[in-house]
C-alpha cells in the first residue's frame, strides 16, 4: 500500500479532547481522532475500551461531556444522529437499520423518498417509485454489488451481505462525506467479508473517508490507512499496517507493549 | 487456486439445493407470502358456494347488497384498525369511540339543534382529538397500545353514556345531513346506500395513501422494525402519532356511516363492531406484528366476516353458531399468517 497519511490536508472530520462520562464510569478520557478524505481509519480496542462511545459521540447519538468536534474545519455541535447526517457524517449501524417487510429501493430512499414531479408530487404528495427503483439500481451497481438482482426484492430475503452492501449503499447514496461502520464484517461469512471489505475499499478510492470499528485483526491490517489503538478510554495510539504487526496492535490493545511516541505515524 | 475451486463446488451444490423441485406445497407458500390476499380471497370465494348451495338466495343482487350495507360500519371502522395494526399496535377503542362520535354529532344535531355540517364537523374534532390523546399515549408515554386502547375504551364509552343518558336520538330528529348515509340508490341489480360509497371511497383514498406517499412507507417501516426506522432517520414516533390520529378521524367518518345505517345515534348500536375490525383486519393477512398487509386484505375480510353473518342467517344456522365460526375463522387466519411468516423468511 502506497498510502501515506496526509497529514497536511484539513481532516474530513476530526476531534479533540473527547470525555464522556456516564456516573462514575469515564468512558471516553480526552480523546482525539482524525479523518482524512480517501483513508480508512479503523478503531480497535478490547471491551471498554470506548471504541463504541467515541463513535456514538461522532455521530449525533450521544453528546460528549467535553471536547470539540470539526467537520472539514468547522466546529459542530451534534444533538441527535440526524445533526450528523445533515453534516455528511453517515453511520452503518450493527443493526443495520433496515426494514425487513420493504423492498431494497424502498429502503435506500428511507426518510428521503422521491416524490413524482409537478403536481402529483408537490400537491398529492405521490412517490416516485419508478425514478426511485432506477437510482437504486444505479447506487447498488455504482459500489460493486453484483449479487443482488432485483431491487425490488423484501430486504427479509436478503443474505446478511447483501444487507450490510443495502445498508452501506445508503449510507453513501447521499454525498455523504464520511462513512462509519460499526463492525460491518462480524455476522458474516469470508465471502461476504471480501465483497464489503471491497466496498470500502470503492468508497476510499472515490474519496470518502471511512471509520471502521472491528475485532477483526486481518480485515483491519488488510484494509486500513491507519489504525487507532483504544485503550481504557485513553488513546493508546495510532498504528499503521506498514510500521507494526497484528501482534504488536493487539499487545498495545492490552496494554502489554507501551507505543513509543517517537515512532508513532 | 483449491480454495477457488472448493468455491465454486459450493456454489454449485448450494445452487443445485437451491434449484430442487418445490413441492405443490412450497410453491404455495412462496404465491402466499407474495399476494397475502389470495387466502382471504380463496376462503370467501369457498364460503359464498357454500352460502349459495345452503340457500339459493343467497347470491342474489338483493342479498349482496345488503350483506355490503352490512359490512359497511365494520368495514370503515376496519381501515382505521389497519392502519394501527400495521404499526403493530392494536386499537381496542375504535368501537367505543365510533359510538362516542355518533353521540356527539347526535346530540348536537338533536337535542342541541345544531345544523346537521356543522356537528359533523365538530364531530369529526372530536374523533382526531380522541386519536390524538390515543397516539400520545403511546407514542410519548410510551404505554403499549394494548393498555392505552384499553383504558380510552372504558373512557370512550363511559363519556357516550354519560352524554346520552342511555337515551337514543331517532332519526327524524338528527335532520337529513346526517342521516344522509342511508340514503339508497340502485347501481345495476344492486342497491348501495351512500355509505357503502364512503366506506369503499376510504379503501380507495387511504390504500392510495399507504401505497404511494412517503408517509405510507414510514407506517410500514415503523410497523416493520421500529428502531431500525428511526436510525434511518424516520421520525418514528411523530408517525406513530399521526397514525392514531388518522385513524380518529376515519373512525368519526364510520360514525356518520353508522348513524346512517342505525337511522339513529344510540348507545346500544355496534357492541361488538371493536372486535370484528380486528377480525376483518387479521382474516385480511394484515400481520399483528406489524410492517405487513394491506387495505385490499381487510376489505375482503370485512366481507368474509359480513358473508359468513349474512350466509349462516339465510341457512338458518343459530346466532350463536355465527359467533363460534368467525371465531374459528380468526384462528385459521393468524394460523396460516404464521406459517406463510415462517417459511417466507427462509428462501
Amino acid at each position: 500500500m502506497t498510502h501515506t497519511t496526509p497529514n497536511d490536508t484539513t481532516a474530513l472530520l476530526s476531534a479533540r479532547g473527547l470525555v464522556k462520562t456516564y456516573g462514575s464510569v469515564v468512558a471516553l478520557d480526552g480523546v482525539d481522532i482524525d479523518v482524512h478524505a480517501g483513508e480508512v481509519v479503523a478503531v480497535i480496542g478490547d471491551n471498554g475500551a470506548g471504541k463504541s462511545t467515541l463513535i456514538k459521540c461522532l455521530t449525533g447519538a450521544e453528546v460528549p461531556d467535553v471536547g470539540t468536534i470539526t467537520v472539514e474545519g468547522r466546529e459542530v455541535a451534534f444533538r441527535t444522529p440526524q445533526d450528523a447526517r445533515d453534516a455528511g457524517i453517515e453511520t452503518v449501524y450493527q443493526t443495520l437499520s433496515l426494514a425487513p417487510h420493504l423492498d431494497i429501493a424502498s429502503n435506500l430512499f428511507l426518510s428521503r423518498e422521491l416524490r413524482r414531479p409537478g403536481f402529483l408530487g408537490s400537491g398529492l404528495r405521490l412517490l416516485d417509485h419508478k425514478e426511485m427503483r432506477r437510482q437504486a439500481e444505479e447506487k447498488i451497481s455504482a459500489l460493486g454489488i453484483r449479487t443482488i438482482q432485483d431491487i425490488s426484492q423484501v430486504v427479509e430475503t436478503l443474505s446478511g451481505g447483501q444487507r450490510q452492501a443495502v445498508a452501506i449503499a445508503r449510507a453513501v447514496a447521499f454525498g455523504s462525506k464520511v462513512v462509519v461502520l460499526d463492525e460491518p464484517t462480524a455476522a458474516l461469512g469470508v465471502r461476504e467479508t471480501g465483497q464489503v471489505l471491497d466496498v470500502l475499499e470503492g468508497l476510499r478510492a472515490r474519496g470518502l473517508g471511512v471509520v471502521l470499528i472491528s475485532h477483526n485483526m486481518p480485515n483491519v491490517f488488510q484494509i486500513a490507512d491507519r489504525i487507532q489503538i483504544q485503550r481504557l478510554g485513553r488513546k493508546a495510539g495510532v498504528i499503521t499496517p506498514r510500521t507494526h504487526t497484528p501482534a504488536e496492535a493487539v499487545a498495545i490493545m492490552t496494554g502489554a507493549m507501551e507505543l513509543d511516541a517517537a515512532v508513532a505515524p | 487456486m483449491t480454495s477457488t475451486t472448493a468455491e465454486a463446488t459450493a456454489t454449485t451444490a448450494a445452487e443445485v439445493y437451491k434449484a430442487r423441485p418445490l413441492t405443490p406445497l412450497q410453491k404455495l407458500q412462496r404465491v402466499l407470502h407474495r399476494h397475502p390476499e389470495i387466502s382471504p380471497l380463496a376462503v370467501l370465494v369457498v364460503a359464498c358456494v357454500a352460502f349459495q348451495l345452503a340457500n339459493d338466495r343467497f347470491l342474489l343482487p338483493s342479498n349482496l347488497s345488503l350483506i355490503l350495507q352490512q359490512v359497511s360500519i365494520i368495514g370503515a371502522l376496519a381501515v382505521a384498525q389497519t392502519l394501527v395494526i400495521l404499526t403493530a399496535g392494536i386499537d381496542l377503542s375504535v368501537g367505543a369511540l365510533m359510538i362516542f362520535v355518533s353521540m356527539v354529532m347526535g346530540t348536537l344535531a338533536g337535542s342541541t339543534g345544531l345544523p346537521g355540517p356543522l356537528a359533523l364537523a365538530l364531530g369529526l374534532l372530536v374523533g382526531v382529538a380522541a386519536g390524538a390523546f390515543n397516539g400520545l399515549l403511546v407514542a410519548r408515554v410510551r404505554l403499549p397500545p394494548f393498555i392505552s386502547t384499553l383504558g380510552t375504551l372504558s373512557i370512550f364509552t363511559a363519556l357516550a353514556l354519560l352524554m346520552s343518558h342511555g337515551t337514543s336520538i331517532q332519526g327524524n330528529q338528527l335532520g337529513g345531513f346526517l342521516t344522509w348515509t342511508s340514503t339508497s340508490f340502485p347501481v345495476g341489480p344492486f342497491h348501495l346506500t351512500t355509505g357503502v360509497v364512503l366506506m369503499i371511497l376510504m379503501y380507495l383514498v387511504m390504500g392510495g395513501v399507504l401505497a404511494h406517499t412517503a408517509w405510507g412507507r414510514h407506517v410500514y417501516a415503523v410497523g416493520s422494525d421500529e428502531p431500525a426506522a428511526r436510525l434511518a432517520g424516520v421520525r418514528s414516533s411523530r408517525v406513530l402519532l399521526s397514525v392514531y390520529v388518522v385513524a380518529g378521524l376515519l373512525v368519526a367518518v364510520s360514525a356518520w356511516v353508522l348513524i346512517g345505517r342505525n337511522n339513529a345515534a344510540t348507545t346500544s348500536a355496534a357492541v361488538d363492531a371493536n372486535l370484528d375490525s380486528i377480525t376483518a383486519v387479521v382474516i385480511g393477512g394484515t400481520s399483528l406484528f406489524g410492517g405487513r398487509g394491506r387495505l385490499l386484505g381487510t376489505f375482503i375480510g370485512a366481507v368474509t366476516v359480513g358473508v359468513f353473518r349474512n350466509g349462516l342467517s339465510l341457512a338458518r344456522v343459530d346466532v350463536l353458531y355465527q359467533t363460534l365460526a368467525i371465531g374459528i375463522l380468526i384462528i385459521a387466519a393468524v394460523a396460516l399468517d404464521q406459517w406463510i411468516r415462517r417459511t417466507g423468511a427462509r428462501r
